[in-house]
């Protein structure tokens, strides 16, 4: 038994199929519980997988060596963001001025808001620069994160729980504001809180998902496009 | 799908040779992305043969993040000793950039 154990322990098969079935189960437990946003499955996968490590004694290189061949998908998933943003270029470009002046105020906001506070309540300058780019889709925001000197694995849970954050607060949020406006609703949760968000807008109405991936697409572009500069004003 | 798959690693292939050529600040893949829309705008029937690849890769989009995401345990002492401070900005700003998206949206969208 142990003699096996080491053996597979040792080749990237055994950690490459735990994550697959990790997800998968994470994914079951997202609908058994009717999709609730708190059920989410890549945090769920996380915590099984973290759980396993801890409990195997693996470290996290290990681990690595069989997950990153589905770690490297996230470049040409990024790419393929193209795709549904080009399918919706005509909201784009007949509403271009509410939706450039609502990219430009909710990613500035996010990113700002969220580096004050952190350094408000002192959090230390690499744990400030991997919060920068939480509002955008965390292939991209990945990226950015070991771009501007952040930590690209913290990122990557501080991406996964604004989706969360975001997804729970967006309806009582806007009702009390009494926005009625589908897409703008939609927009700004894409923006503030990418794909989560973005599958939470298109649970509650089909115009708000569809602007939400619009808002998703286009903050990964202007995020990449500021969050250097933003990084230097700060730190 | 091969020549898909094949399409969109050549886009990052070249977003990221031109990321390092002229050192532009921003990820390779992104960069590739926006190579991607251009493309698509220069050509629409390419949008359309690629489709079946690309939500195929983006319906599973979640599942990508799974492995950085278990690097946290990495940073567990880090998260125990500012998970407070981690948090409220979080839900500070997540709250306030939808607001303030939301509202610059809707006001600015009233009449189209």
């Amino acid at each position: 038994m142990i003699e096996i154990w080491s053996y597979l322990a040792e080749g990237p098969l055994l950690w490459l199929t735990a994550t697959l079935i990790a997800y998968l189960a994470g994914d079951w437990m997202f609908r058994a519980s009717g999709r609730k946003p708190w059920m989410n499955p890549v945090l769920l996968a996380v915590l099984l997988l973290a759980a396993l490590l801890t409990l195997s004694g693996t470290d996290y290189e290990t681990y690595f060596e069989g997950a990153q061949f589905v770690h490297f998908m996230l470049g040409p998933a990024t790419v393929a963001l193209a795709v549904p943003l080009y399918g919706n270029l005509h909201h784009v470009k007949r509403l271009a001025l509410p939706l450039l002046a609502a990219l430009v105020a909710g990613s500035l906001t996010a990113m700002l808001s969220a580096i004050g506070i952190g350094w408000a309540m002192g959090l230390r300058a690499e744990t400030l620069l991997s919060l920068a780019p939480k509002s955008t889709t965390a292939p991209v925001a990945l990226g950015i994160s070991e771009q501007i000197g952040g930590s690209p694995t913290l990122t990557a849970v501080l991406v996964i729980l604004t989706g969360i954050i975001g997804a729970i607060t967006v309806t009582p949020l806007l009702n009390a504001m009494k926005i009625t406006d589908w897409r703008a609703r939609g927009f700004a949760t894409g923006v503030a809180a990418h794909g989560i968000g973005t599958a939470r807008a298109f649970q509650v109405n089909e115009t708000a998902g569809a602007f939400a991936g619009i808002g998703m697409g286009l903050n990964a572009l202007l995020t990449a496009l500021i969050a250097p500069y933003i990084a230097r004003l700060f730190l | 799908m091969i020549a898909h798959v094949a399409l969109l690693l050549a886009l990052q292939l070249a977003g990221e040779a031109i990321v390092r050529a002229t050192s532009l600040p921003i990820p390779g893949p992104v960069l590739g992305m926006a190579l991607f829309l251009m493309l698509l705008i220069a050509r629409p029937k390419t949008a359309k043969a690629v489709q079946p690849t690309t939500s195929g890769l983006l319906s599973h989009l979640s599942l990508l993040f799974v492995p950085a995401g278990v690097g946290i345990i990495g940073h567990l002492d880090r998260l125990a000793g500012q998970g407070l401070a981690l948090f409220a900005a979080l839900l500070g700003s997540t709250v306030l950039a939808i607001a303030v998206g939301a509202l610059t949206f809707s006001l600015l969208a009233k009449d189209r």
